[in-house]
């Protein structure tokens, strides 16, 4: 596989040698999959995996202007990666990451048209983390019930407070635990 | 009647019994279990009513795949919060009288997925359970004990005004509300005449 040719091709993506993957803006992402299944290099005809990941907001230190690390804030995004092999060319994966305009506007383009195989994924990633594909064919919940408003999946998903007692809680389990007791206590009182 | 007067008579050949034993034999000894599993505990649930355990020795081999003709609910597996309405409408549709047994550690308490977002706590919020088997899953042999168990129970029913059944009573149709989907939860997350939370009995550490 002729790596530098793709990367030669698409200059708006950017190599992330951590994970072995493509960054790609999801303004080019059609055209970039589109290539891979296309070109006779590629071959890319089996989508075989399609994942939702959840990036919260955090701090992060880049080198300022004097040369001094300064902390900045890394805003939020909803990310989707896709897994691209050849079955006829016997080889891959190809990465790709595809990322959303902030965790507010989740909005990313469904690659459903190219690649048929995804479209129960990119149904459970709309389902669990709210990441609505624009130009998906039949975009509904795949595991959770129609009447459902939440996305369990996201780092910031509030499960409903149905804790009931537990022999040994821990963590979480025991932090709730204290505090129902604290209400059962304020109750009684 | 004593046994002794009863053994007696039997050994002039006069066989004496009670009206409530042979319903009760007649019970026990044709629990049929509606057909229907829902995760793996199922696979062990055949196993048990397949050749190597037999579940036929007690009568209970005839798998039902309508709810109108079954006597027993194996809840054989983990209940989801998308599946639980549907397994409080088909209780709901089976005849009196009518048995369940959960089966397994979700069927009872919701399992590893407890403290999940989608898997319900256990079925006896929504549904009375006669017989809770423990095990992920549990063995045939143990479906066979509760089976044995609830053989026991059914022996114990009797016909008089002192401890009357619930199906003889005409106001109850042992119906139990099902529960709606919500928009963050099942609504309401439990049937309150059944089933109520349980106070923490001991101080938390």
């Amino acid at each position: 596989m002729n790596t530098e040719r793709f990367a030669a091709q698409f200059p708006q993506m950017q190599w992330d040698a951590a994970t072995s993957s493509w960054i790609v803006p999801h303004q080019s992402l059609l055209e970039i999959a589109l290539f891979l299944k296309t070109d006779p290099e590629f071959r890319m005809d089996l989508l075989s995996n399609v994942a939702g990941v959840d990036w919260l907001s955090s701090k992060e230190k880049v080198r300022g202007e004097d040369g001094k690390p300064v902390e900045r804030e890394r805003p939020g995004y909803l990310e989707v990666v896709y897994h691209f092999y050849s079955v006829s060319a016997k080889q891959g994966p190809i990465v790709l990451r595809c990322r959303t305009d902030g965790r507010a506007t989740p909005i990313l383009p469904s690659i459903t048209p190219l690649y048929r195989s995804a479209e129960f994924q990119e149904r459970e990633i709309y389902d669990l983390y709210g990441i609505v594909f624009s130009g998906h064919p039949d975009l509904r919940r795949i595991l959770m019930w129609d009447e459902f408003e939440d996305f369990p999946m996201r780092k910031d998903y509030v499960s409903p407070d149905d804790y009931e007692w537990e022999p040994t809680p821990h963590d979480d389990v025991l932090e709730r635990a204290r505090q129902h007791r604290r209400e059962e206590e304020r109750r009684r009182a | 009647m004593d046994d002794w007067l009863k053994s007696e008579l039997q050994r002039a050949g006069v066989f004496v019994t009670t009206l409530e034993w042979v319903y009760n034999q007649s019970r026990r000894s044709s629990v049929w279990p509606l057909q229907f599993g829902l995760a793996c505990c199922a696979i062990e649930m055949i196993a048990t009513a397949a050749a190597r355990y037999d579940l036929a020795r007690f009568g209970a081999e005839v798998f039902r795949p309508t709810p109108r003709q079954a006597d027993l609910m194996i809840v054989a597996g983990t209940v989801t919060k998308k599946m639980a309405p549907q397994v409080v409408r088909i209780y709901n549709q089976m005849p009196e009288p009518k048995y369940v047994i959960a089966m397994g550690a979700c069927a009872i308490s919701g399992g590893p997925f407890k403290q999940g977002y989608n898997v319900l706590k256990g079925i006896d919020r929504f549904i009375p359970v006669d017989v809770h088997i423990p095990g992920c899953p549990p063995r045939p042999e143990a479906l066979l004990n509760a089976l044995m168990f609830l053989q026991r129970k059914i022996d114990r029913q009797t016909l008089g005004a002192a401890q009357p059944l619930r199906w003889y009573d005409p106001m109850d149709r042992a119906e139990f509300p099902v529960p709606a989907c919500g928009a963050h939860d099942l609504v309401p997350t439990h049937t309150r005449a059944i089933w109520k939370p349980e106070a923490s009995p001991r101080p938390l550490t």
